[in-house]
């Protein structure tokens, strides 16, 4: 690997994407790149794929076929016993996944940390980065997510959106070069979801790249310069906010789009 | 009631105490290493070892701690030209080895148990939100894995351990002086079964008091948060 700058190369870059659960193939080869500053809004029904395509990026789930670039660098695999494939290189995987932030529909906040422990946990037993440092920074970003003041409280004593906020911190304490939300509000009570939304909004406004599943189509099309829509494992739709709202190709991309507008 | 009585047998008790923590530290620390092992091997992905380790706990789960102790005891004892050539003898003509090995035995088939299902209780989309920053293998097993599993263990564990520490009672039928073992012998000089028995009672009490206390700050300490105040939870409990 160079230390070079290589602007060229997308941030992620996902091509031929398959994925099976038994019987049931999930992606039927989905090719996706996303550039720096890119914010990729990744619509569809559920069972469409999305949260699955998403998923493959960081490994969470190990592509059947297909081949995952993150900054250039393919992620490798190998076949697996019990058929599939596995990482073939642990301690890339791991390197790979720490420039991936990662947020969950379920939050999945260590339960038994506090938030700033939450939020400090990567960085110093994963980077290795000084625990005084991390925590100065962790501070900092539970003071843009809004949650300062609960930097004390367990998982457990605070809101769904305040767990939501501190899981982005979270992400973004490791410094990561692309952040990857799933459904990000769905478990959400609606009283909560703004909140949530409200610190999404800031930072695709500064340039994060990002990739977003996400059935809040009102903010997908406020927030994404990019749409995709996926259905049935295929990618259906893929333009501007512009275009997919406005002048979808895909007669079930137009179907979909209508069913969501209530 | 005869105060003097009491006290003096008291005084005639305490020196067993030693023996009494002796044994239930020992076998508690021994057979905490063994229940880990056998708790991590029960959920091992290797077939004939999750079978070997579910097989343990259910044999020494399944029987009598007695029956355990006697078998080891006395049983092993037929087999002492054996035991002398494998240059053995020395452990099983010993009550005191025969039985803290039956207690380490024992509480490690129920510690495994508890190993078993603190890691089981372990929830996947913590475990997964560690492996999406990065983390894998020991550090993961140390920093999520580990804490999580604890966290839910640790009140099944302290209920083990003041169930070893009554077990080491069972000592006493094999010769050995502990509290109890003790209390029989001043029982058979006075026939004072009641009084002798109450302060032996009393004395298993206040140790298994003070192991409360320890195993309740242990909670507080790892599980602050489940350990806090929940009044809507003690309202759900009471209505």
């Amino acid at each position: 690997m160079s230390d070079l700058p290589a602007p060229d190369l997308p941030a992620v870059a996902l091509s031929g994407i398959r994925k099976r659960f038994g019987a049931n193939e999930v992606l039927k080869g989905v090719s996706l790149e996303a550039r720096d500053g890119d914010v990729i809004a990744i619509i569809g029904s559920s069972g469409s794929g999305k949260s699955t395509l998403l998923r493959c990026i960081n490994m969470l789930e190990t592509p059947d076929e297909g081949e995952v670039r993150v900054a250039g660098e393919a992620i490798l695999l190998r076949p697996a016993k019990g058929g599939g494939r596995e990482a073939a290189d642990r301690r890339q995987l791991d390197r790979v996944r720490t420039t991936l932030g990662m947020v969950f529909q379920g939050f999945n906040l260590w339960s038994h940390l506090t938030v700033l422990e939450n939020v400090i946990e990567a960085p110093v037993y994963v980077q290795k980065r000084p625990k005084a440092e991390v925590t100065e920074e962790a501070r900092a970003l539970l003071a843009k997510v809004g949650i300062a003041d609960k930097a004390d409280a367990y998982p457990s004593q605070i809101s769904g959106g305040q767990q939501q906020r501190a899981a982005i911190a979270r992400a973004l304490a490791m410094r990561p070069k692309v952040m990857l939300f799933d459904e990000p509000t769905s478990a959400l009570d609606p009283e909560l979801v703004g909140e949530v939304l409200r610190v999404i909004r800031a930072l695709a406004e500064e340039g994060r790249t990002m990739l977003l599943v996400t059935h809040e189509m009102g903010f997908a099309r406020e927030v994404a310069n990019r749409v995709i829509f996926l259905h049935q494992g295929i990618v259906e739709e893929d333009g501007s906010p512009a275009a997919v709202f406005g002048q979808a190709k895909s007669e079930r991309c137009r179907q979909f789009l209508a069913s969501q507008l209530r | 009631m005869d105060v003097a009585f009491l006290r003096e047998t008291f005084l005639r008790l305490l020196p067993g105490v030693p023996l009494t923590l002796q044994l239930a530290f020992l076998s508690v620390s021994i057979g905490l290493f063994f229940a880990l092992l056998l708790g991590f091997a029960m959920r091992a992905r290797f077939a004939p070892l999750a079978w070997l380790a579910h097989g343990y706990v259910f044999v020494f789960r399944g029987t009598p701690l007695l029956v355990q102790v006697f078998l080891i005891y006395y049983g092993l004892g037929q087999f002492r030209p054996f035991l002398q050539e494998l240059d053995l003898w020395w452990f099983f003509r010993s009550p005191w080895y025969c039985v803290l090995l039956a207690l380490a035995m024992n509480t490690a088939a129920y510690g495994a148990e508890i190993v078993r299902g603190g890691l089981q209780s372990v929830p996947a989309p913590q475990v997964e939100a560690a492996r999406a920053f990065g983390m894998s293998g020991f550090t993961l097993y140390r920093r999520i894995i580990g804490p999580l599993a604890l966290r839910q263990a640790l009140p099944a564990y302290g209920n083990e351990l003041i169930l070893m520490v009554k077990a080491t009672a069972l000592a006493s039928t094999v010769t050995l002086m502990e509290i109890t073992g003790i209390a029989h012998k001043l029982i058979s000089e006075t026939f004072r079964a009641v009084e002798i028995f109450l302060v032996a009672g009393s004395i298993y009490l206040f140790l298994n008091f003070l192991l409360t206390r320890l195993i309740a700050w242990g909670e507080r300490k790892i599980a602050p948060d489940l350990a806090l105040d929940k009044p809507e939870l003690k309202t759900a409990l009471v209505h």
